[in-house]
């Protein structure tokens, strides 16, 4: 592993924002040292920061960077997800081959067809818990009332977990993302393995027809098809229903907090039903809620005038990515009549977000009716008093007081 | 008046992650099979004039796709 000493001036990664939906201005030289700069962490390394789009993406497809954890010379952005660093976790940290067969019995689940068919189930949910805000309100705490239980609901029904539980596993996924101390990443973990381990020998003896369910049962064929044993169930599970409510959530509820920062934005949405795609495709570009995409390189990399060693650890800083200037017109202004389609929110390559449809959908389902439903929509504190969330986990908000 | 560009679309399925970009960017060409990866529609292999098949090819996370001039 290269020791390269962090200089006075090297940026400290990550940090907290002062704007929930602008990157921190701290990263302001990264933004001008395009395509790569260097940055440091919390453990006093300095590791490979990617900065311009082009570069991105070829290094994005490159297979000498790695995103297995184990590899000791990973780089950790926290104390607390290096703690947890000596457990698998399935699809996102772990290369091709092994992640090629593990994607490849999952999107048959998450196609476009499908996505499309679950849609009228999203609106079924949106219109139900926006029934019960209308009820019990104004005012409404947005997070807890909406923005989390929508993509929550959506995505226990697609894997076949109990909503029921969801206070459970949506404070453990908490903990887990969030700690704050590194006992909480770890506990959280346990606690989920045994949850899962639980569902999972009750599916085998009852079994449902959700994913997890399907995926069990090509475990019980002739063997000619690859399945998951118990542990690799466990850990997919995991991934996909953290990464399946988690992030959306945070689409939702920070995704309202801009609209209604930006009202001549939201009134141009809501006179212009067409935009809302365009719109969700900004606010995930704009947003960048999932930060820092972590690799490290398993062998030296010519790029860019530039040489990345063997075991240097590279981050790839969507926030600075999706607003790049050679890219983009205007980076920092919200704007949907831009060609924002090639934003690198959901990441590129291999691992680019397999739900990544399933996203766009509950985000355009759940802007599109909370609006129309609270014509009068508001925030019910002063925005600069609306807590959100630090830089070191997905970006999104505490809460959100709202009122119509 | 100059016609609609026919172009030769291919797609390397072994390298295809089934992310769905290409469906979604050209609907009228791109489709997704029962396994998730990508396909063109029938009859539309030659991209039936459209302008979107070469921004689909770009927002393939894995260049799975290629589009050549016929």
């Amino acid at each position: 592993m290269t020791v390269t000493p962090p200089t006075p001036d090297t940026v400290a990664y990550p940090q907290d924002r002062t704007c929930p939906y602008h990157p921190p201005a701290s990263y302001d030289p990264l933004r001008s040292a395009r395509p790569l700069s260097r940055v440091s962490l919390f453990d006093g390394r300095t590791v490979w920061v990617v900065t311009g789009q082009s570069t991105a993406r070829d290094l994005l497809v490159d297979p000498r960077l790695s995103t297995d954890r184990q590899n000791r010379a990973f780089p950790m952005p926290t104390e607390r997800i290096a703690s947890v660093r000596n457990r698998r976790i399935a699809l996102l940290g772990v290369d091709d081959p092994e992640h090629n067969a593990q994607r490849r019995m999952l999107i048959p689940s998450f196609t476009l067809k499908r996505i499309t068919a679950l849609r009228p189930r999203i609106q079924e949910t949106v219109d139900r818990l926006l029934d019960a805000m209308a009820e019990q309100g104004p005012p409404a705490e947005l997070v807890s009332a909406f923005a989390l239980p929508v993509p929550s609901m959506v995505i226990c029904a697609l894997l076949g977990v109990p909503y029921a539980d969801h206070d459970f596993f949506e404070e453990q996924s908490r903990r887990l993302l969030r700690g704050p101390a590194v006992v909480d990443t770890e506990e959280a973990r346990v606690q989920l393995d045994s949850y899962f381990g639980e569902l999972i020998d009750r599916k085998r003896r009852d079994p449902g027809d959700g994913l997890l369910d399907e995926l069990i049962r090509r475990g019980q064929g002739d063997g000619s098809v690859r399945a998951p044993d118990r542990e690799e169930l466990i850990s997919l599970a995991t991934v996909l229903l953290v990464a399946g409510h988690e992030t959306t959530a945070n689409m939702i509820s920070l995704g309202t907090f801009t609209l209604l920062r930006h009202p001549d934005r939201l009134a141009e949405l809501r006179s212009a039903d067409a935009l809302l795609p365009s719109a969700v495709e900004e606010l995930l570009r704009f947003l960048s809620i999932a930060d820092g995409i972590l690799r490290v390189a398993t062998e030296d990399i010519e790029v860019a005038g530039e040489t990345i060693l063997a075991d240097d650890g590279v981050i790839f800083s969507t926030s600075i990515l999706n607003r790049d200037g050679d890219t983009y017109t205007a980076p920092d202004s919200l704007d949907w009549h831009r060609p924002s389609r090639h934003h690198l929110a959901f990441g590129y390559g291999v691992h680019q977000c397999l739900g990544q449809n399933l996203a766009r959908a509950e985000m355009e389902i759940a802007l599109r009716s909370l609006f129309a439903r609270f014509p009068g929509l508001r925030l019910a504190a002063p925005p600069e008093e609306i807590p959100f969330k630090p830089g070191d986990t997905i970006q999104g908000m505490l809460e959100l007081p709202v009122t119509w | 008046m100059r016609e609609a560009q026919t172009v030769r679309i291919r797609i390397d399925k072994d390298r295809c992650v089934g992310a769905g970009m290409c469906a979604l960017t050209a609907p009228s060409v791109f489709t997704q099979d029962d396994d998730g990866f990508s396909e063109l529609i029938e009859g539309r292999d030659d991209g039936a004039g459209d302008p979107l098949v070469r921004e689909a090819a770009r927002a393939c996370p894995v260049r799975a796709i290629t589009v050549a001039d016929a």
